[in-house]
């Protein structure tokens, strides 16, 4: 039997080490009627055979189309090393580090990306990684009711729908009100926004980049709400803060977002990395596991994990949040891949992916009867406008080998002819040239 | 003293290739305006490739892991994770598939592999539960919980039924009370009886039609069956409140019995625990729940449908959805995995697993009982709770006994969990383990109980065998350094 060590004979002798005669005897305070009949499974198979019907199923899934897809989770290229050091099996076969002298390797770890966030983020604190980017949204929006003792949420629409559903999912039983402020030409409303902003709000939520591509400087943004004593809450793109200004600098109060791009495979939707941070004076409501520093009895530094108080195991029901685990994984993943980034690395990374997104602007902008719709800057994804539904022409692209983007119409009603299209480092010139005839052969 | 990551930065030191940008793509100016560029870049490490292997490899040798050590840690079920479930979910098919593909239009034909995979899975874990339809949305067991709450609570509502209340025994995980309240119910606490089940003279006293639910793990944290469990089943559904099934502990029933059987209406299930995908270091983890039929119409958004033709395709719009607890399938890298193992060990395989688990967990608890005190002195299931009081009436702790074992070679039980035994030490050996790794383990826990008598002065300055000596938790909440 497969994974399983003991012999007929070890188990004989075990069951009479117990003092019972058989298995079924350590069973006997079960009521009979309470066992399954047969269970409809199919009977195991070899390691080989389970190996060639899953490459079977792989095979079925079109992994090579060239990817112009992004909406928040992106194609970057993985270094060989992160796969080699994130699969080592004392980072995968390890539990939580609850005995800190046992465990030294993952906290430190931790340790070591919650600070590579706080200064990718220019925040104070991080903790040590939610599940995703849409989870670490929902968690930071009860964490500013929380905070505020308020109730109302001011939405910006560029953030992620995707996102916007999932908060909408997880308020649904507990009495908290949305206000939705449209984008007005790919940007941020501020008349609006400042309209929305009362003494009832807890927080304003937006993205940067937001999810049409434009990138923005919220610090106006996040002085308005200040004066109503607001908070801010912002997700980003973490690529991004190799070029553009941080969210710390903005003086926002919450960072979130999804750590996929950070060495993580796109994986048809996870794992990935939900990450958070924020000002030291939030963190006792900040949810989620948190590394801190320390000494052994020798004074020697060390790592455990810290103010638990917080948490479900210790407050139950009074807890921050009912969250249990983290993306531990994901989140050595992520510190690997930027140790080798390093400070010139995520810029020039990000210098790579915004100036072959300006180029594809330009060559994509080129085409008849296409218009590029993203007139604020952007990083690297930007909005068309086709001459006709969006849908149609990806579904014609796929047949050309491209995923050429996501059409806009499926979460805005009124934006059926607009394609996002996003460009990563992977996307070579002769790539996009081929896209652009591609796309002109369709129209 | 490990040094940071940070402090083996040297400036200009490279440990990165990009490609260069063509000339045509250079000529090409950003028109991002200057204020929306931050001023420095991040300061992130300057170290070189080999840098970084050296500092990541020798961390990772600071970890006690599965792979390495016998990891008996109660209520996590540390498994063996089968090496053929990685490299299945590193396949290229899986591991770079864009999980917006299948949202294009014509794209769900272009990850018919991945679908199959997550419809299957589904199919396999209702016939392996007893349920009518699952999601394997939830990304962890508390997310699994927080989402069949809601879901319950969509069920409630949509019949009109009003209900504030959520029981939970006093053994429960923390995640139920918590998961219970995010989802909008108050938490009342039913106490365990002398054997360890909760007290059912106490749970009709609170049981009445405002209860929405009564969430329970089976068998319990103290690794104890309720024979009463359709009794209480019956009575819970004659007031319209739903069971909740918490699956930490399925390793000890597996195949043998089905929460769907025992009257049970969701049920979540950990995939880290049961189907021995990696924990991690502590996730990325998945928790699909499953539901009785009348559950079904409020599952949350998308669905997996197999058409007539065979194909598979997502379905988005469903009126009575919770709608998104995640933004796509749910783990997909890791569901993957749990479908790999169940392939691998199929019907007998998955019947096996419990017996051995049950066998094991026993054994230890025979071998163990003279010398620990055992709160609840019966048959245990998959695990055992033993209670240190003996030894700590010399001053040694569960805690030192932990710290102990890590100097022998071994992971420690968990420790101080149930909250209603003191000292508690929760030892889950899993099926997995041989009885010689369970011997050398049962014969350090019995050294440790002997040297408890005639040395207990010197567990306070264990463990010795690491990098590091007893961390001061202490200071960590004082100083509250959380980074660099």
């Amino acid at each position: 039997m497969p994974f399983i060590a003991n012999t007929d004979e070890q188990r004989k002798e075990m069951l009479k080490d117990i003092g019972v005669s058989s298995f079924d005897e350590l069973l006997k305070d079960i009521p009979a009627d309470l066992f399954a009949g047969e269970i409809n499974i199919p009977a195991g198979k070899s390691e080989m055979e389970v190996t060639n019907q899953l490459q079977k199923l792989a095979n079925r899934n079109a992994n090579n189309l060239t990817c112009f897809l992004g909406g928040g989770f992106y194609d970057h290229f993985i270094p060989s090393s992160v796969d080699a050091l994130s699969g080592r099996s004392e980072f995968y076969t390890a539990y939580t580090p609850y005995q800190p002298e046992a465990s030294q390797g993952t906290l430190q770890a931790i340790f070591e990306y919650q600070s590579v966030i706080c200064r990718l983020t220019g925040m104070e604190v991080a903790n040590a990684s939610l599940y995703d980017g849409g989870t670490a949204l929902c968690e930071a929006a009860m964490m500013a009711i929380n905070i505020t003792g308020r109730n109302r949420i001011v939405l910006d629409s560029g953030v992620n729908p995707i996102y916007r559903n999932m908060l909408y999912s997880y308020s649904k039983n507990l009495s908290i009100e949305f206000e939705e402020i449209e984008v007005k030409h790919g940007q941020s409303d501020r008349t609006k926004i400042e309209a929305a902003l009362n003494e009832d709000t807890a927080a304003i939520i937006f993205q940067n980049p937001n999810f049409f591509g434009g990138v923005d400087d919220f610090s106006d943004v996040v002085e308005m709400a200040h004066a109503k004593g607001c908070l801010t809450i912002a997700s980003v793109y973490p690529i991004s803060l190799g070029l553009i200004k941080p969210p710390g600098s903005m003086g926002v109060d919450i960072v979130t977002g999804e750590g996929q791009s950070l060495g993580i495979p796109l994986s048809f939707g996870g794992p990935y990395l939900g990450f958070m941070a924020t000002r030291m004076k939030y963190v006792r409501k900040m949810p989620g596991r948190l590394v801190g520093e320390t000494e052994d009895t020798n004074g020697k530094r060390g790592y455990v994990l810290t103010l638990q108080a917080r948490e479900q195991h210790i407050r139950r029901d009074k807890a921050t949040s009912n969250i249990c685990s983290n993306e531990s994984l994901c989140a050595v993943r992520a510190i690997i891949y930027l140790s080798l980034l390093g400070k010139q690395g995520i810029q020039d990374l990000a210098y790579i992916c915004a100036t072959k997104a300006e180029y594809a602007k330009i060559r994509l902008g080129k085409i008849k009867g296409v218009k590029v719709k993203t007139t604020t800057p952007t990083f690297n994804e930007f909005t068309l406008e086709l001459p006709c539904d969006a849908s149609i022409v990806v579904s014609k692209m796929i047949d050309k080998g491209f995923a050429a983007g996501f059409p806009l119409g499926r979460y805005y009603s009124g934006m059926e002819n607009f394609l996002l299209v996003a460009i990563t480092e992977k996307r070579t010139r002769e790539e996009i040239g081929m896209y652009a005839e591609a796309l002109e052969g369709i129209l | 003293m490990s040094k940071l990551i940070f402090e083996k930065s040297i400036p200009n030191r490279k440990g990165y290739s990009l490609p260069e940008l063509t000339d045509s793509e250079k000529e090409c100016n950003l028109h991002i305006p200057s204020k929306y560029f931050a001023t420095e870049p991040p300061e992130l490490p300057e170290v070189s490739e080999l840098d970084v292997v050296r500092h990541f490899t020798n961390l990772s040798l600071e970890n006690v892991s599965l792979d390495a050590n016998f990891y008996p840690l109660g209520s996590c079920t540390m498994k063996y994770n089968p090496k053929a479930c990685e490299r299945i979910a590193a396949m290229d098919g899986f591991a770079s598939l864009h999980p917006l593909l299948p949202q294009l239009r014509g794209g769900g034909m272009l990850t018919q592999g991945a679908l199959e995979v997550l419809h299957e899975t589904e199919n396999l874990l209702c016939e392996i539960v007893g349920m009518d339809a699952f999601t394997l949305q939830p990304m962890a067991g508390a997310h699994g919980e927080l989402t069949g709450i809601m879901l319950i609570a969509a069920y409630h509502c949509d019949k009109g039924n009003k209900k504030t209340k959520v029981l939970i025994p006093d053994s429960a995980h923390g995640t139920n009370p918590s998961s219970a309240t995010i989802g909008g119910y108050k938490v009342v606490t039913v106490p365990s009886d002398a054997n360890g089940c909760m007290d059912m003279n106490a749970f009709e006293e609170s049981l009445d039609e405002s209860v929405a639910a009564i969430m329970l793990t089976s068998p319990n944290t103290l690794g104890l069956f309720n024979p009463d469990i359709h009794t209480l089943a019956d009575k819970a559904h004659a007031v319209d409140a739903l069971l909740y099934y918490d699956g930490a502990n399925l390793n000890a029933i597996l195949g043998k019995i089905r929460p769907g059987d025992l009257g049970f209406d969701v049920v979540h299930l950990n995939l880290h625990k049961t189907f021995a995908t990696p924990h991690g270091g502590g996730g990325p983890g998945s928790g699909p729940v499953g539901v009785k039929e009348s559950l079904i119409p409020y599952m949350p958004t998308s669905i997996i449908v197999k058409r007539q033709d065979g194909t598979f395709a997502l379905e988005y719009k469903r009126e009575k959805s919770i709608g998104y607890i995640a933004p796509f399938y749910g783990n997909f890298g890791i569901l993957l995995r749990a479908y790999v193992y169940i392939l691998l060990l199929g019907k007998e395989g998955l019947s096996r697993v419990s017996e051995n688990a049950v066998i094991n967990a026993n054994y230890i608890m025979a071998k163990l009982r003279d010398k620990y005190d055992l709160p609840y002195n019966r048959s245990c299931m998959h695990e055992s709770v033993f209670s240190a009081t003996r030894q700590a009436k010399n001053g040694v702790t569960a805690l030192d006994v932990a710290k102990a074992l890590i100097d022998r070679g071994f992971h420690p039980p968990t420790i101080y969990f149930p909250l209603i035994v003191k000292e508690a030490m929760m030892i889950e050996p899993t099926e997995t383990e041989s009885k010689e790794e369970i011997d050398s383990f049962i014969q350090a826990m019995l050294e440790i109980a002997e040297l408890a008598e005639t040395d207990s002065e010197s567990f306070h300055a264990l463990p010795k065998t690491k990098s590091i000596t007893r961390l001061d938790e202490k200071k960590a909440v004082k100083d509250k350094i959380f980074s660099v």
